[in-house]
């Protein structure tokens, strides 16, 4: 499986996706921002960071990157696209996804574990999995989503809702959230399920020396689901 | 304009100094040329008071590649890799604007280790704040907090430790030290000595603006009531811009363009410039014209002494300009040549085809002044004789509850939970232990840091207090499983015109040099924050440590967190019951004098040693140093950490049980070990000759002394996690 990780100057978690990457399996590429033309790939990711500093909107500029024409077809024509924090605020910029993200609720910058919860398995990014509630990490100042009703309404009867924030029973209560997302949500899919943005980085869970092992299950199963 | 004496000393120069200028030039120097003196000759970049201290300092060792000096320290951990790290203070920018302060003095501290060739790996900050009553207390410590996030984060290095402290003699002078370890190739380490003549340099990052003008000289003065004022010499931070910065060195490094490179820092152009003609005995030629300016019509003076940030000064080998240019192109920066070495060594700056400074290098350099400032000895305050009435009223639980709930003590969790300290992927322990530890990346070592420090100590009895920084900074590495390498150090003093304060100096420094000496623990790299003061109050004097250690194989890394029901705990080292200058004493009996605990640096060395051995040899499953609060607190927080109790008896020694729960004497570790494991572990500890106490069983999740005195684990963690939550949502 070939995959390909765009860097965008001010991306900071492009070096840990690629370990992650080819940790399971895929051969990964890096792609500079500037470039025109994505290498042939099963799999896009956009990694998270500060792309251009966060200037102007988070994700903002870097949705107007050179590259990115190349992912938009890439999703447009049903290829797999991921972005992970950063790079789920650069494809709700692009539209690839709908709906915005704000500034966490309290102000502040969380760095912590958080459960989430599995909310649709119909897709090649979760299918399969056993467990229906995960350990992931976040890491991010700008991850309260946000969407209008009718959109939230749109999300729901398509589905669109990838996972939620929850407690280590899948509870999806509010105590659970941890900054102020509608409902919980923690990560969305387009309508067609092949572009998938989410706060929390599984890229982080890949050892259980590190903050949980969770990320591994992620990875093992996307992999597997793609072959 | 005309410069005279009293120009010279509305720049902070003394009188006398401005005669030596005008003798050392043999005339007196145009407004450029003064400028470039007081940036150069003022306390923060010449060290004029501390010199003759700092030199007696330590700096030697095994594993020591890089010693003070540098822009950074560098120790060697083997497989041909070197960690590069220092620590530096950024107190009056901080105070007077605490996010940008905070955020470029991390940004700073960033620039000094990847200017060595270092990707930086992990960040640290110890910060110390003013009585939490104190109406500015609140918002400083947001800011702070919210300006080290913003920049660390920003750039993806992970802050996987640090030290937070409040007390009243910070209400009017906070101190925020920032700390970066970087990684690099032994064989791939950059220097800012210049070579060669006729080599370009070249200029590269953000654009000069008008921010930060004498930024340097406004660190190295007190703060009076007009402070407010001095806004406009705090410096800007642009994270992003520096994390680019940082990728086209290391892009541009992995080459063979770079002769010599040096980061502009305190003193921009001016400093940086003369660092490497200093070091390579070389002179530097300069044209102003070509340095990119992002304001119109800035003058030699305000280009030469702005402190603009995330700009570096590169001496190339001739011919790799375009080479070079073409990284800087790709990453959006400036790059520019804009001068050469020269074999004059002097300085030599144009501006519009006239030159406007010519300074010999050494004047600024060499021949800048030095002092022996007149320094007070400080006396070994009396032992208080506290009444034994007095502690049998209290009631242990309360007053656990009490400390727990400290805010010296209680959990910083608000504060780090602000930081991002998992990015890179290789932290294996986070804040809120006693180390912060990341692994090599892709190999088996990791590497442990903390930094630490303990004013109240250093107050009572500076010698003492210099020494058990030194050893709670051992402690806290051994704790986690690592080997101590080295240290760096800052120093955060009063003014060294005043004599008590120079005391405090001279004498904490003395007592550093012994601790490094003694456990062979030298000193690579550091910085003197003199005039941490308000008009005539100097803060607690608080040396802060920045200790390395080396963990060989990570998979043997301990943590503070109780593993397992029924495991004996044993405290290491001997409790003597000195409850003078503790927690205890300060908060409970309200009691503040009274020497600090003694250092014994043979036990400090000897138990530290074998508890290494100990964790060598697989038998210890939790440990964690005894430190403020004393054995209860410590043997408190593994429980909350790992969720367990622990029935605890206070061994049959003669002091009470108050004095041997909350006293503070050092060089003491509480350890877990197994049921299995205890005798050979007792073996261990009695060849050595180290003094151990059994202090209790773990349980479910409860404190448990007897029937009438215990409490829930839940209760403590309560009591622990709520103060600092509370006190900033109100």
């Amino acid at each position: 499986m070939k995959s390909s990780v765009i860097t965008f100057p001010g991306s900071n978690c492009d070096r840990d996706m690629d370990v992650a990457l080819n940790k399971f399996g895929f051969k990964n590429k890096m792609v500079w921002h500037n470039d025109a033309e994505l290498p042939k790939s099963d799999l896009v990711v956009l990694p998270g960071g500060f792309s251009y500093g966060d200037y102007l909107r988070c994700g903002s500029m870097a949705s107007k990157s050179k590259i990115m024409k190349s992912v938009i077809n890439f999703a447009n024509s049903g290829g797999m696209v991921m972005g992970i924090c950063n790079g789920f605020q650069i494809l709700v910029e692009t539209g690839l996804v709908p709906g915005v993200l704000l500034r966490n609720k309290y102000l502040e910058f969380i760095c912590k574990n958080v459960f989430v919860k599995i909310n649709n398995k119909n897709n090649t990014y979760f299918k399969n999995l056993d467990s229906e509630v995960l350990e992931f990490h976040i890491a991010h100042n700008e991850g309260n989503y946000f969407c209008t009703k009718d959109q939230l309404k749109e999300i729901d009867d398509n589905e669109q809702v990838a996972i939620n924030y929850c407690d280590v029973n899948g509870k999806t209560e509010d105590q659970f959230n941890p900054n102020g997302s509608i409902k919980n949500i923690a990560g969305i899919f387009n309508k067609e399920k092949n572009v998938l943005g989410m706060m929390p980085h599984p890229e982080r869970m890949i050892d259980k020396s590190l903050s949980g092992e969770d990320g591994s299950l992620f990875f093992n199963n996307l992999i597997n689901n793609l072959k | 304009m005309i410069v005279n004496e009293q120009v010279a000393i509305d720049h902070g120069l003394k009188k006398d100094e401005y005669v030596k200028i005008c003798d050392l030039l043999k005339r007196s120097p145009n407004i450029t040329e003064l400028g470039i003196f007081s940036a150069m000759w003022n306390e923060h970049c010449s060290y004029k008071s501390s010199r003759l201290h700092l030199k007696k300092l330590p700096t030697k060792g095994k594993q020591v590649i890089q010693g003070p000096g540098e822009n950074a320290g560098v120790v060697d951990i083997g497989d041909n890799d070197a960690i590069v790290f220092k620590i530096e203070s950024h107190n009056h920018p901080s105070f007077i604007e605490p996010y940008q302060g905070a955020a470029t003095g991390v940004g700073g501290i960033m620039r000094d280790v990847f200017t060595m060739g270092a990707r930086p790996i992990a960040n640290l900050n110890s910060i110390h704040f003013g009585s939490p009553q104190h109406k500015k207390t609140k918002n400083l410590l947001r800011g702070v907090v919210h300006g080290i996030g913003g920049y660390g984060n920003c750039m993806g290095v992970p802050t996987i430790a640090g030290q937070t402290s409040f007390d009243s003699s910070y209400n009017g002078n906070i101190l925020v030290n920032a700390m970066t370890l970087g990684l690099v190739k032994k064989d791939k380490i950059f220097y800012s000595k210049a070579a060669g003549l006729n080599k370009p340099v070249i200029y590269v990052g953000s654009k000069t603006g008008r921010d930060g003008i004498h930024g340097a000289s406004m660190a190295s003065a007190s703060f009076d009531e007009k402070i407010e004022e001095k806004k406009p010499t705090v410096q800007v931070g642009d994270p992003f811009t520096e994390k680019l910065l940082l990728e086209a060195c290391l892009e541009l490094m992995a080459g063979d363009s770079i002769i010599a490179i040096q980061d502009m820092g305190a003193a921009g152009l001016t400093s940086s410039s003369i660092e490497m003609a200093s070091k390579g005995n070389l002179g530097i030629e300069i044209n102003l014209n070509k340095v990119p300016c992002r304001e119109s019509k800035m003058t030699p003076y305000e280009i030469m002494l702005s402190e603009s940030q995330e700009r570096m000064l590169i001496v190339l080998e001739n011919g790799k300009e375009e080479k070079a240019k073409k990284i800087f192109d790709k990453w959006n920066l400036d790059f520019a040549v804009i001068g050469k070495t020269t074999n004059s060594k002097k300085i030599e700056l144009f501006f519009d085809d006239q030159q406007v400074a010519d300074i010999p290098v050494n004047t600024l350099v060499e021949n800048s002044p030095m002092y022996d400032r007149k320094w007070k000895k400080a006396k070994l305050p009396k032992k208080n004789k506290i009444k034994k009435e007095e502690l049998k009223n209290l009631k242990i639980i309360e007053v656990l509850k009490k400390i727990l709930s400290n805010p010296n003590v209680c959990s910083k969790e608000w504060i780090w939970q602000q930081y991002d300290h998992t990015v890179m992927g290789d932290t294996i322990q986070k804040p809120g232990g006693d180390s912060g530890v990341v692994r090599v990346h892709g190999t088996k070592k990791a590497v442990a840091a903390s930094v630490d420090s303990s004013a109240v100590y250093c107050w009572a009895h500076p010698l003492t207090g210099g020494k058990q920084v030194v050893c709670e900074s051992f402690r806290n590495l051994i704790s986690v499983g690592a080997k101590p390498i080295a240290i760096t150090n800052c120093l955060n003093f009063g003014s060294p015109e005043n004599e008590q304060n120079m005391g405090e100096f001279v004498e904490c420094v003395q007592g550093i040099g012994e601790a490094a000496e003694y456990l062979k623990f030298p000193i690579v790299s550091g910085n003197v924050s003199f005039y941490n003061q308000t008009k005539e109050e100097g803060i607690k004097p608080t040396p802060s440590i920045g200790g390395v250690g080396l963990i060989k194989d990570y998979k043997k890394m301990i943590t503070m967190d109780f593993k397992e029901v029924d495991n004996i705990v044993l405290v290491i080292g001997k409790t003597e019951g000195h409850i003078d200058q503790s927690l205890f004493a300060r908060n409970i009996l309200d009691e503040k004098n009274g020497p600090p605990p003694e250092i014994n640096l043979f036990n400090e060395k000897n138990n530290g040693e074998t508890l290494l051995k100990l964790i060598e040899a697989g038998h210890i499953k939790s440990a964690h140093d005894v430190s403020v609060g004393g054995i209860i607190t410590a043997v408190s927080k593994m429980c909350i950490r790992g969720n367990k109790g622990i029935n605890l008896k206070k061994p049959k020694y003669l002091i009470n049980e108050i004095e041997y729960y909350f006293s503070e004497d050092q060089g003491r570790y509480i350890i877990e070990v197994s049921k299995d494991s205890l005798k050979k572990v007792i073996d261990i500890l009695n060849r050595n000759a180290v003094h151990y106490d059994e202090l209790g069983i773990i349980n479910e999740g409860q404190l448990f002394i007897n029937e009438k005195t215990k409490v829930t684990i839940d209760e403590l963690r309560t009591s622990n996690t709520t103060w600092l939550i509370n006190y900033m949502s109100k």
